[in-house]
């Protein structure tokens, strides 16, 4: 492998690696805080990605808007869609055994899944990325490197640290924090929780569908990709410790690399290395790298 | 209480007996299927249900156990049922061997996750290297003989997986009462205490795993027999998941829950496949399934096998709540 191959492969591992934290830490949030496993998190993966493709005709009519406009909108409707999906099924869950949970929110993927199908087919899709995104940056003397993707990579730091703000300066932050430390004793102080929860899990939605959304043009848009983004997902949060915001970016950037890597150096083997990985970490910290807590 | 365990089993498997003088072939073919299921639920059951260790890799002691079926069967002839199996079993137990004593090592959550993890190694396996076909699988073209009967006859198959059936049914409810079924129990409930007790629970752990594993292995051996093709979707995560969801359809911590789990799953799966009722809406058939569960999950805490509990209590606590309301109303008047 030459310096720009290297140095190109580099880029990609960060950019799929951050893109999974994003992912990740709206299933970890909500696990964290909530104490929900969600299976059904990927699904809000691939209902962005869809939206990304499917939002883009009507939106265009309606506002003139572009790719931007798209994203926008899409981000509206994913907080709608969490708030009542919270209101609806995921209230029932909490304080349920995570047997139960696990298997309300397959019934959920299910469901998303044929809706899905029956809304929009199971066609595979491009989606285009927009003009002022597209194209090569030269990066030095050696190498170019698409726009679209240091884009991707630049919204989800932009992300990440707006996470980091929010859940480490704000007093919302901080009623987060404590309501999962102890539920009880931030109620009786008189915050309403059910409405924090709500907020948290809208979030932690509208991050999932943006992330689907923003990597559309560079994932392109099929069916079952939910799936494989919530295996993956699962195997960060658990390998960066359950409910560690800070454990999962460092998981998602390692497994980024792991699988990028792989796919250039051992192809044959780049399934199983993830795999390997989770379980030689989990085998030497069986509680993860950052236990929460 | 105690009549009404052996009740259910000699009813359930009464009834399984008798069902080919009544169903047709793909009768037959159906539930010889969903008995196979029944089987794969039991051993999750030994393990999740009873030892409290929720195993997300399952499918990969099933897959093993049907690829060996293939592998080790030789071309030369028909392999007889009788070696067949228990060297398909062992194949899926040797695997759970090392899976359980590396996993076994975590807790909750992330034992979870880990078994997932090596059943996707071995997933990956069979799916990215011309190891047993690749991605396209492989046939059994030698069906294996029973005591040189043919299994590939529908009938025979059938009474053959009803017996594996019942007899993985009866090994396990006898299990459960033994010593080595208490010490299960009493790891699923508290291990910090049974550790307290003296007892060394981490082999107790390690071979519920390899049982259970072996019990997966011979759910896929009959797989393989019965459908005669084996590929990679076998070890898959959605198998995985849905054996899990069987047991917990059906009621955790019974191994009548498995059953009823297996045969609710299957027969959902059917209804909502089944173009007779749905029509063209039968090509959506997850939607349905996948409501039926929410709908499980929201009004039957309990799985399945909590239905009469429930009804009781709903009737009883009605009735009683209408002699409170009555009484208020007399000390009002």
């Amino acid at each position: 492998m030459d310096l720009a191959t290297f140095l190109i492969q580099c880029l990609n591992s960060l950019q799929y690696g951050l893109l999974l934290f994003l992912v990740a830490s709206g299933l970890t949030l909500i696990f964290g805080i909530m104490g929900v496993i969600n299976l059904a998190h990927g699904s809000f993966y691939m209902i962005g990605a869809y939206m990304a493709h499917a939002l883009a005709p009507p939106v265009a009519a309606t506002f003139g808007g572009g790719f931007f406009a798209v994203l926008a909108v899409g981000t509206v409707l994913a907080v709608v869609l969490g708030y009542v999906l919270e209101w609806a099924f995921f209230s029932f869950l909490y304080g349920r055994e995570h047997l139960q949970q696990v298997l309300m929110t397959y019934g959920l993927i299910l469901v998303f899944e044929e809706l899905r199908s029956l809304l929009l087919g199971d066609d595979v899709h491009g989606v285009q990325a927009p003009p002022s995104l597209a194209g090569s940056l030269p990066l030095g003397e050696l190498m170019t490197y698409p726009v679209y993707r240091l884009f991707i990579s630049g919204v989800c730091v932009a992300l990440a640290l707006g996470m980091y703000f929010v859940f480490t300066r704000t007093r919302i932050g901080m009623m987060i924090r404590a309501g999962s430390a102890n539920r009880e004793m931030v109620q009786s102080l008189g915050i309403d929780i059910q409405f924090l929860y709500r907020v948290v899990f809208a979030a932690g939605v509208a991050i999932a569908v943006f992330a689907g959304m923003v990597a559309a043009p560079v994932s392109s848009v099929y069916p079952g990709m939910g799936n494989s983004v919530l295996i993956v997902c699962f195997v960060v949060v658990v390998i960066g410790g359950i409910g560690s915001i800070r454990g999962a970016l460092l998981a998602a950037l390692l497994i980024g690399a792991v699988d990028t890597f792989g796919k250039v150096l051992l192809p044959q083997a780049a399934g199983v290395l993830v795999y390997v990985l989770m379980a030689l970490i989990l085998l030497w910290k069986p509680d993860g790298l950052f236990k929460a807590g | 209480m105690h009549r009404s365990r052996f009740l259910f089993p000699v009813l359930a498997f009464g009834a399984l007996a008798l069902y080919p003088l009544a169903g047709g072939g793909f009768g037959i073919d159906l539930v010889t299927k969903i008995m196979v299921y029944a089987i794969f639920a039991l051993s999750l059951e030994l393990l999740a249900g009873t030892t409290g260790l929720v195993s997300f890799g399952h499918a990969a002691f099933f897959g093993i156990g049907a690829y060996a079926a293939v592998m080790l069967s030789p071309q030369s002839g028909p392999a007889s049922a009788l070696w067949l199996a228990p060297a398909c079993m062992l194949a899926a137990a040797g695997y759970a061997l090392a899976v359980g004593a590396l996993s076994l090592r975590t807790k909750g959550v992330y034992f979870i996750m880990v078994t997932l993890a090596f059943a996707q190694m071995a997933y990956y396996v069979v799916h990215d290297t011309p190891f047993g076909g690749g991605t396209d699988g492989i046939y059994l073209t030698l069906k294996p003989t029973l005591a040189g009967l043919d299994l590939d006859q529908a009938l025979l198959l059938y009474g053959f997986t009803l017996g594996c059936l019942m007899l993985v049914f009866a090994l396990l409810a006898l299990l459960l009462r033994s010593t080595f079924g208490r010490a299960l129990a009493g790891i699923r409930v508290n291990e910090q205490r049974m550790r307290a007790t003296g007892f060394s629970t981490y082999p107790y752990k390690l071979a519920a795993f390899v049982l259970s594993g072996a019990i997966a292995g011979l759910a896929g051996f009959l797989f393989a027999v019965k459908d005669g093709f084996v590929n990679p979707e076998m070890m898959g995560w959605h198998l995985s998941g849905a054996v899990l969801i069987m047991i917990i359809l059906g009621g955790l911590g019974h191994l009548e829950g498995a059953l009823i789990g297996a045969f609710a799953f299957a027969l959902l799966q059917e209804l909502f496949k089944s173009e007779a009722v749905f029509g063209a809406f039968a090509k959506h058939w997850q939607l349905g399934l996948g409501l039926a569960i929410i709908a499980c999950v929201a009004l039957l805490p309990r799985g399945l096998i909590g239905v009469p509990e429930l009804l009781r209590e709903r009737l009883v606590g009605r009735r009683n709540g209408a002699r409170a309301a009555a009484e208020v109303q007399h000390e009002l008047a």
